[in-house]
């Protein structure tokens, strides 16, 4: 039984992958603001086989994320995976004009996303080493691969985000924690309401969710989510400059 | 809230007009989304009622799929309580492995529990066990004017919900009492039959030995060969493992079929194909139960083999001691029509009475069969079918249809100004606005 400490729980995607480890006994930790809502999702992953135990907080602050942390573990007995997938998309045109607006967006998508990783990692490695190796994983986006006009804050903050997985993974490559960043591309969720959708490019959170469940299993430190955005982001960085230029993306 | 504006579609696929679509995700989102609706907006699921009763033209429409949690399940007692936009899909690949099934089915596990309760749907066991709602202990409500409720069968609000069409406050949740089952597997017999009085002997002679039973119609048969078609009894098997139906549809239309595709030579090819099928499958069999009861389910959008004009659906229930000459009188007219549909199905309802004030099932035959929409002479045949309809005293599907008569609904429904005293004031329809002038 898989003991899991989900930051961000009321997320679509963080619910659809949280269903399938439901199903197959996993014990959740679940974070995130709303604690009716928390209550939601635990009764949920009950119902489907699962436990759940519900910590009320804004993860924004990760002020104390280690003692956090440590609090959810010793509910669990133990932490086999971190996972983080909370997130902003925000506006970037309100961005480049409203400087709080850009800090709000880079503070929760790096900065906070970054010391929560942080504080995983010190607790997973804290702990006495078992059969299978712990993993830590990160939601982050393909916006990260490339600054494009369109949403540059985001992704920019994605993409550190995206680089400090890559490195702890780095770190401790051979032994100790795995550590994921798995960039997802266009998800059908709440987070994405005010754009059109329809199209191959598009998948279901329950994909998503699926993928990141691989992902805590096995895998390399970057993992694309559906696989078809590794070879469409390598095309996007590979593309020149003069005609880079040329495109609205 | 934000709403956002977006064109979306019923299953016939023959109204489209803008809507502004709002999504909550979370029960405790269910009042902002009313109060955000601008004072009118329609409960949607999963789009599968075929006409206009899912609609809200220029309106406001409340997306319910997101809200697709399991709240609890009880597998020794069978008791599940959901949230109103899980489908029958997902309840079934939780409770399927625990031995459980749905009391009762619609046709298609791709709605919602809140569609089912909301259309008080029926299925081929009708005859034993009665519309869905039966089977619904209680119902979470939300209404614009007294909040969130929660509601027991017997209650006035929950006769008016069960069957009313999403119009008397968005279904939050739902509580329903499951059905045991031994395997996922049932034993299946298929009949052939000569004319339409032989549907009849077997419906009579299947109403105690066969737990489910239905049978297809070949709409285009005419004279002799009129109301033959292929009649399909099964029980649960004790045999077999819990097996849940496959996620993925094995087939799929991508596409809208050219409007030529459908014609009376086509029509008449495919209904003496699936005859000559029948009659060469004719005994009894062990099938799974997605091939029971969820047959088109194995192909999604089918919907779009009607073309880009979409379709009607009509689906009447008439009593049973006028119901054989008016199922007579329709087949006749639709057979010289030329109009028929690829799958016409017939099916006798029992006695058992359905909780909601407006609930479509009652005892008699049913017959439902699609329309390919050619305007003005489709809409023509259609009335013509519902003369017959309502001369036999009988009515029309509510969640079928996209055109029925004021007159029509009300005589169908004779108790339909009591529900519309229960009408939540924020909620409305293209459907309701026609049927309750």
């Amino acid at each position: 039984m898989k003991k899991i400490i989900v930051l961000g729980a009321l997320s679509a995607i963080a619910e659809a992958t949280c269903r399938p480890l439901a199903t197959q006994g996993a014990h959740l930790a679940l974070f995130g603001r709303n604690e009716s809502r928390l209550r939601a999702v635990a009764d949920d992953v009950a119902a489907r086989g699962g436990r759940a135990d519900i910590f009320v907080r804004d993860l924004a602050d990760a002020g104390d994320a280690d003692a956090a942390l440590a609090d959810a573990a010793r509910v669990l007995g133990g932490a086999d995976v971190v996972v983080l997938f909370y997130g902003v998309l925000g506006e970037q045109a309100k961005a480049e004009a409203d400087p709080v607006h850009a800090r709000a967006i880079i503070d929760v998508n790096f900065t906070s996303a970054a010391l929560w990783m942080l504080a995983g990692a010190r607790l997973l490695e804290a702990q006495p080493a078992g059969a299978e190796r712990p993993a830590l994983v990160a939601v982050s986006s393909v916006a990260g691969d490339r600054g494009r006009r369109s949403n540059f804050v985001y992704g920019a903050a994605k993409g550190g985000l995206s680089i400090l997985m890559q490195g702890l993974a780095h770190r401790s490559a051979n032994a100790g924690i795995r550590a994921v960043a798995v960039k997802l591309g266009f998800v059908d969720t709440p987070m994405t309401a005010g754009i059109k959708k329809g199209g191959p490019l598009w998948a279901t959170p329950a994909q998503a969710g699926a993928a990141i469940v691989k992902a805590m299993e096995s895998g390399g430190a970057i993992v694309y989510a559906p696989w078809f955005w590794r070879w469409i982001m390598l095309a996007v960085r590979a593309t020149p400059e003069v005609v880079f230029n040329k495109v609205n993306l | 809230m934000q709403a956002h504006r977006e064109t979306p579609v019923s299953w016939g696929r023959v109204l489209r007009a803008p809507h502004d679509v709002l999504r909550p995700s979370f029960r405790d989102q269910l009042p902002a989304a009313l109060a955000a609706s601008g004072g009118s907006a329609v409960p949607y699921g999963l789009g599968r009622s075929y006409g206009d009763s899912c609609l809200n033209p220029n309106g406001a429409l409340i997306a319910m799929r997101n809200l697709d949690r399991f709240i609890a399940f009880d597998g020794n007692t069978g008791v599940l309580r959901a949230e109103g936009g899980v489908s029958l899909a997902e309840v079934l690949e939780l409770t399927v492995p625990a031995g459980w099934f749905l009391p009762t089915t619609s046709g298609t596990r791709f709605v919602t529990l809140g569609g089912a309760v909301a259309n008080d749907v029926h299925g081929k066991n009708h005859h034993q066990a009665g519309s869905f709602c039966r089977h619904v202990r209680r119902i979470g409500l939300v209404r614009s004017d007294s909040g969130a409720m929660d509601l027991a069968a017997g209650d006035a609000l929950f006769d008016a919900t069960a069957g009313g069409l999403g119009l008397t406050g968005l279904i939050a949740w739902v509580e329903i009492h499951l059905a045991p089952i031994r395997s996922a597997w049932l034993t299946q017999e298929t009949i052939p039959f000569s004319g339409l009085d032989g549907f009849f002997e077997l419906a009579e002679s299947s109403l105690n030995g066969w737990e489910f039973t239905v049978a297809w119609v070949d709409c285009t048969a005419r004279g002799r060969k009129l109301g033959r078609g292929i009649f399909s009894r099964a029980n649960w098997s004790e045999q077999g493992g819990l097996e849940v139906h496959a996620r993925r549809p094995r087939w799929a239309v991508p596409v809208e079929a050219p409007s030529f595709a459908l014609n009376p030579l086509s029509l008449a090819a495919f209904n003496a194909l699936y005859q000559w099928q029948g009659e060469r499958r004719a005994g009894l069999a062990r099938a799974h139960y997605s091939s029971v009861f969820y047959p088109l389910d194995a192909i999604s959008h089918w919907n779009r083999l009607y073309g880009a004009r979409g379709f009607y659906q009509y689906q009447s229930v008439v009593p049973l001691d006028a119901g054989r000459e008016a199922t007579r009188a329709m087949l006749d007219i639709i057979a010289r029509s030329g109009q028929g549909s690829f799958l016409a199905v017939l099916k006798t309802l029992g006695p058992l009475a359905s909780p909601g004030i407006i609930s479509f099932p009652q005892a008699g035959v049913t017959l439902a069969l699609d329309f390919a929409n050619r305007g003005q002479a489709t809409l023509d045949l259609l009335a013509r079918l519902d003369a017959i309809v309502l001369d036999a005293g009988g009515r029309l599907y509510p969640a079928k249809d996209g055109r029925m008569t004021a007159a029509l609904f009300q005589a169908g429904y004779p108790r339909w100004r009591a529900f519309a005293a229960q009408v939540d004031p924020v909620l409305s329809s293209a459907f309701w606005r026609r049927v309750s002038a």
